[in-house]
């Protein structure tokens, strides 16, 4: 049966929705009524069926959607997309890795056909059936990384690992939540993580570091990260900011439920197997709030975390303007009962 | 996270005798699939059931990375050493099932160079058949300079030659021919990256003159695998799990914490990956370092030892497992 995929925008008039079905598949965050930083890195493993974690590799409903404004975002600005000279190989690894796995999750709706070095890959939601050579550039409309992340969900960030460090030297970004490739390429674990308070004082770097340089091949890891997104706006880089950043004084009692979106992360890690670089897929889910509320548990659970998250953090994810009147809002749909433990809805 | 990689099923396909010392060993997958792809300077840790005992050794990967429907190992034959070679050399036959890891690198190529430099001596000539064979067939710039003991020590030297013509050069200790190592490091383009794998001597004679002519040390990448080394046995306690455990003369701290039941996390077996770093409660007695994982101040303050190559001799031991 496969698949529908929405017409829809990201942008302008924002006609963004999330089907019933993915309602219930959105990834919500909070295990408990409260949030505060932990170390959330578990094993990449194919969760239960109808999450979003049943393939490793997940496509869903706003995949032509979300395809759509990753070329709009790339014709205007495509320094969003950028493979420093040594990271081809690392691409065609990316390639490789994207292409199997859409394969294999959707076999109705993609086809790779390998035969040696020649290879034919069959996109059918965008039209596409190419036959290339696996290593001949010259046989891509774009380079590999581009090719292939032009066509799959989500940010990728292929890190190079040399000197015992991480190094981002290649990536499409036009998903994401408030920083730039353009303004990161090239820089180190510690230099591109320079802006995040207090983390460093805690030694949280070095101890992710050690464990990102050994992600082994074949163990692919995930963390889930959040934050908020006024309209659904997929993307809100520092680019843009004079775009989308306004937005966030627009919230109101009455559009609450319309506007403000729940963004999550699902962030994962993969070594790379030719060029042993790592791949940092950052796929982002939206939900908007009157989505998010038809899970009642979902509603009381939001509500407690936003109302009694530190300030800081409320800082730091840029909530605090909007923060009051949401959770206002949130509050009627909390009658204080207790919710079930873990994330999914009851 | 958790213990190791993930493991692979696999069956001896072939066993080729290559010199008095080396043998080579295939393995296919016991499913007929494909083996995961690798890069150039991957090892797998290969398990040896021999009776009572579990040996985990790493080698390094020999194919090339574009052909993945087997992996090749060369091992040299060690008379002295704790008995995994003679294994290897003695009881693994054609068709023998084992269960070997999933191929790790930490001796990756650099791929940002302009020109790779290698240089082996002895066995370390296995992880530069692999990067060679992904270099030439990228196109790659390199040169490799290969010292041997004897003509018929040195294993597939004839094999490069053909392969890849004057971008080998050979070096036999008998005849007295010794790389200008000074010249060859003065006379590199810019942009060159140096590797080195072979003995612990000549490893650290090519990176002591690299740093005093100049390179860089992130130019600078070398292989450094050690083997544990036997030695006087001694007891431990493992206050975590509540264990005491004796560790045999031929047996390393590592594997003997294994045979106990416990299984801390490893990947090079070797005191280079820094995963089984343990730390020390109490000790009387003497550490014997073996590793390149820990610093020297680590090394002297007697908190940390690295089970897979270091030993102890002395009264007691006590370890945070």
């Amino acid at each position: 049966m496969g698949i529908t995929f929405r017409k829809e925008t990201f942008r302008d008039d924002f006609t963004f929705k999330n089907s019933p079905e993915h309602i219930r598949r959105f990834p919500f965050p909070f295990h408990e009524d409260s949030y505060m930083y932990a170390v959330n890195i578990e094993p990449h493993v194919v969760g239960p069926k109808g999450s979003v974690l049943e393939n490793l590799i997940d496509v869903d409903e706003h995949y032509v959607a979300e395809m759509q404004d990753r070329a709009l975002v790339l014709a205007e600005d495509p320094l969003r997309c950028q493979s420093l000279p040594h990271m081809t190989l690392a691409g065609w690894d990316l390639l490789e890795l994207l292409m199997e796995q859409q394969a294999l999750g959707y076999p109705e709706h993609f086809t790779l056909e390998r035969n040696g070095d020649r290879w034919r890959w069959i996109n059918r939601p965008l039209g596409i059936d190419d036959t290339f050579t696996f290593g001949d550039t010259s046989t891509l409309p774009y380079g590999p990384m581009e090719y292939i992340t032009r066509q799959s969900q989500g940010d990728f960030c292929i890190l190079d690992q040399r000197d015992g460090n991480l190094w981002m030297d290649a990536g499409m970004v036009t998903t994401q939540a408030d920083w730039s490739l353009d303004f990161d390429i090239g820089m180190n674990f510690f230099e591109w993580h320079a802006p995040v308070p207090l983390a460093h004082e805690k030694g949280i770097f070095v101890r992710a570091l050690k464990f990102l340089t050994n992600i082994q091949q074949g163990k692919p890891a995930r963390r889930l990260n959040w934050t908020m997104t006024i309209n659904p706006r997929l993307d809100t880089s520092p680019e843009n900011y004079h775009k989308w950043g306004p937005d966030r004084a627009t919230v109101t009692p009455e559009n609450v439920g319309d506007k403000v979106h729940l963004r999550v992360e699902l962030q994962s890690f993969w070594r790379l197997p030719r060029s042993n670089g790592i791949v940092f897929p950052i796929r982002c889910y939206l939900i908007k709030m009157d989505e998010l509320v038809t899970q009642p548990k979902w509603a009381r659970r939001l509500h407690r975390v936003i109302r009694d998250l530190p300030e800081e953090l409320a800082t730091y994810k840029g909530l605090t303007r909007y923060r009051p009147t949401l959770v206002e809002w949130l509050s009627k749909l909390d009658d204080g009962s207790a919710t079930s433990p873990g994330f999914g809805p009851d | 996270m958790s213990t190791g990689t993930t493991k692979l099923d696999v069956v001896v396909s072939d066993v080729v005798p290559v010199n008095e010392l080396v043998t080579r060993f295939h393995f296919r997958r016991r499913d007929g699939g494909l083996l995961p792809t690798f890069s150039g300077g991957a090892h797998v840790v290969v398990e040896m059931r021999d009776g009572e005992r579990t040996r985990l050794n790493p080698y390094s990967l020999m194919g090339s990375p574009l052909d993945t429907r087997e992996y090749t190992i060369s091992v040299r034959r060690d008379d002295v050493g704790r008995g995994g070679s003679l294994f290897m050399h003695r009881s693994v036959k054609p068709g023998l099932e084992m269960v070997i890891s999933y191929p790790v690198n930490l001796f990756s190529l650099d791929l940002r160079a302009k020109k790779h430099l290698m240089l082996a001596g002895g066995i370390g000539i296995t992880p530069f058949m692999a990067q060679t064979a992904q270099l030439a067939g990228e196109g790659g710039n390199f040169e490799l300079h290969y010292t041997c003991r004897t003509a018929s020590l040195g294993t597939y030297a004839d094999v490069l030659q053909q392969r890849y013509n004057r971008r080998i050069r050979l070096y036999h200790d008998d005849r007295e021919e010794r790389i200008d190592l000074d010249r060859l490091l003065s006379t590199q383009p810019l942009g060159t990256h140096l590797y080195v794998c072979g003995p612990a001597g000549m490893i650290n004679w090519v990176r002591d003159r690299a740093a005093s002519l100049g390179w860089p040390p992130e130019t600078v990448h070398y292989e450094h695998f050690a083997a544990p080394q036997p030695g006087l046995p001694f007891d431990v306690t493992l206050a975590v799990s509540g264990k005491t455990i004796h560790v045999g003369e031929q047996q390393s701290l590592l594997e003997a914490i294994e045979a106990a039941g416990v299984d801390p996390p490893y990947l090079c077996r070797g005191g280079v990956c820094g995963q089984c770093e343990t730390n020390v409660i109490s000790s009387d007695g003497k550490f014997i370092h073996n590793d390149h994982w820990l610093s020297e101040e680590d090394h002297r303050s007697g908190c940390k030892i690295m089970p897979c190559v270091s030993r102890f001799e002395g009264k007691s031991l006590v370890l945070e497992r």
